[in-house]
């Protein structure tokens, strides 16, 4: 057991904790004033109710003792044999509480992060059987493939932070509750216009912030390759916004505030896979990629008419895309020994690898998004219902609303 | 007495304060109004996509004053809050029956 690791890891814990309030704030901004607060409330409570689910079966699913490639077995039910000491298998170097509790709070932001795409019209106990189920057979199979020991991981797919698990996994699921709980009610007649961008903003920049412990942490270790992949997010968020913001004004005439927020956001999904694997360079031309990519990507659901509300496919989706492949293209073994070269360092065949690696999680995600999305339907139904939608989620699901005047 | 009612630019508040002030105006209330007139809003742009917005933020300036000299009161307002483009606001001019201070009972201009 190493004690400066362990007390990185414990640190960047609580950093990517935070990201999923700072989503709150980010989401919260995005909505209207009437659902700022149903809105928030869908990323706090995942906090609460996907911790409950990891610590009980969720981690176990992911990290337990392989079954066929496919998925853990039960051996950490309920934490059995997870305790101060050290897992050899999962990671020798830090006690292995720390290591299922850093891999928590990956598990709760990313089910907070699909919450953008049904915001404004979800009921909160659909939303909360959603979020049960969802970690259980879309994020703990998928962790499982990628970190758990599962076939993807073995295949040689590169996914560093969670490019595959958490973006692309939340992106596609955004897609499926897109299509299966429809438009709002007036959208594309009426303006559905961001209510509270300082607070959007402000999320933004917690997420930035937390991003660090994602990334970084996810070295395992306090070493050379947190401080590559420290840097690596660094500088992809924030060419990220010059690349969202230039595509914006050549697009609109104007960069906009949001759009730096976005962008940043756009370059720290895309970095994800890559933090890792990838040379400070490097993440400087992903990155500002990204920020174009991703802008393109959000304007794809008004040519394809699905409302994807705060735009997760967009981002999330087309974002983690985007870094899955660009991790092919520029992941370098003198930057990670254990991990691969890309295109451009001679091996094509990553490339190849990232691309089924991206087809698998996405058909994946939707597919049984799309399942677990019917079956909450039939089972409490899905939306609620006309009128409430019309005075808002505050007042309709929690009785409350944010703002007096 | 005449009642004015003063839908201006949110920028132009300031002068008109000024102006009213220094035309002896004794006192006013200010409110955050939202509409549009011939200016119809204008567009603003999220994400990409651009949005029409019709109801825009302006302030409505009341002050209630005596009818000798309202025309000066008009003019003075009229250079504070003019831009010369179109969203400059408006003024109403309404007849005001009677006005009671709460304090003391006094009534009409005694009560201004």
């Amino acid at each position: 057991m190493n004690g400066a690791d362990t007390v990185f890891i414990i640190i960047s814990a609580a950093l990517v904790m935070f990201m999923t309030p700072g989503l709150a704030l980010f989401y919260g901004g995005l909505a209207r004033s009437k659902n700022v607060l149903g809105t928030i409330m869908q990323s706090f409570i995942a906090l609460a109710l996907v911790s409950l689910v990891w610590v009980l079966w969720g981690y176990s699913l992911a990290f337990g003792t392989d079954i066929g490639g496919l998925i853990g077995g039960f051996n950490f039910l309920f934490l059995k044999g997870v305790g101060q000491e050290p897992n050899p298998q999962l990671a020798g170097n830090i006690p292995h509480l720390v290591f299922m509790i850093f891999q928590c709070m990956f598990a709760v932001i990313t089910v907070a992060l699909i919450t953008g795409a049904f915001a404004e019209r979800m009921k909160f106990g659909a939303f909360l059987l959603f979020a049960v189920l969802w970690t259980t057979f879309v994020y703990s199979p998928l962790c499982h493939w990628v970190w758990g020991g599962g076939w993807m991981g073995s295949m040689g797919a590169l996914d560093f932070a969670g490019g595959a698990v958490v973006h692309m996994s939340s992106g596609s699921a955004a897609l499926a509750c897109a299509l299966v709980l429809g438009r709002r009610q007036g959208f594309g007649q009426k303006a559905f216009i961001p209510h509270n961008l300082p607070m959007t903003v402000t999320g933004a920049a917690i997420l930035w912030f937390g991003w660090f412990g994602f990334n970084a942490g996810s070295a395992l270790a306090a070493d050379g390759l947190a401080a590559n992949a420290f840097v690596t997010t660094h500088l992809a968020a924030a060419m990220a916004i010059l690349g969202w913001i230039s595509v914006e004004k050549m697009h609109r005439g104007q960069p906009t505030t949001l759009g730096a927020a976005s962008g940043a956001v756009a370059g720290l999904v895309a970095v994800t896979p890559a933090a890792g694997f990838i040379g400070p360079i490097a993440s400087i031309v992903l990155g500002f990629l990204a920020g174009g990519i991703c802008y393109a990507g959000v304007l794809l659901k008004e040519r394809l008419d699905y409302d994807d509300s705060l735009d997760v496919v967009g981002i999330h989706g087309l974002g983690g895309i985007w870094g899955a492949l660009g991790t092919g293209l520029f992941a370098s073994l003198a930057v990670n020994g254990s991990g691969a070269n890309g295109l451009f360092f001679g091996n094509a065949g990553q490339l190849f690898i990232q691309l089924i690696s991206i087809v698998a999680t996405c058909a994946f995600s939707f597919v049984l998004s799309y399942v677990i999305l019917k079956i909450v339907d039939v089972l409490i139904g899905l939306r609620v219902s006309l009128e409430d939608e019309e005075i808002g989620l505050d007042l309709s699901q929690h009785s409350e609303t944010g703002y007096k005047f | 007495m005449k009642k004015m009612e003063i839908i201006i630019r949110p920028s132009r508040l300031d002068a008109v304060k000024e102006a009213l002030t220094a035309q002896g105006c004794k006192g006013m209330n200010v409110t955050e109004i939202s509409g549009f007139g011939r200016q119809r809003g204008h567009m603003e742009i999220y994400r990409g996509a651009e949005y029409q917005i019709d109801l825009v933020p302006k302030i409505k300036v009341e002050t209630v004053l005596e009818a000798d000299g309202l025309q000066e009161v008009v003019d003075a307002v009229l250079d504070a809050a003019r831009t010369g483009k179109v969203g400059d606001g408006k003024i109403f001019i309404h007849p005001v029956e009677e006005v009671v201070r709460i304090r003391t009972g006094e009534r009409g201009v005694n009560g201004l």
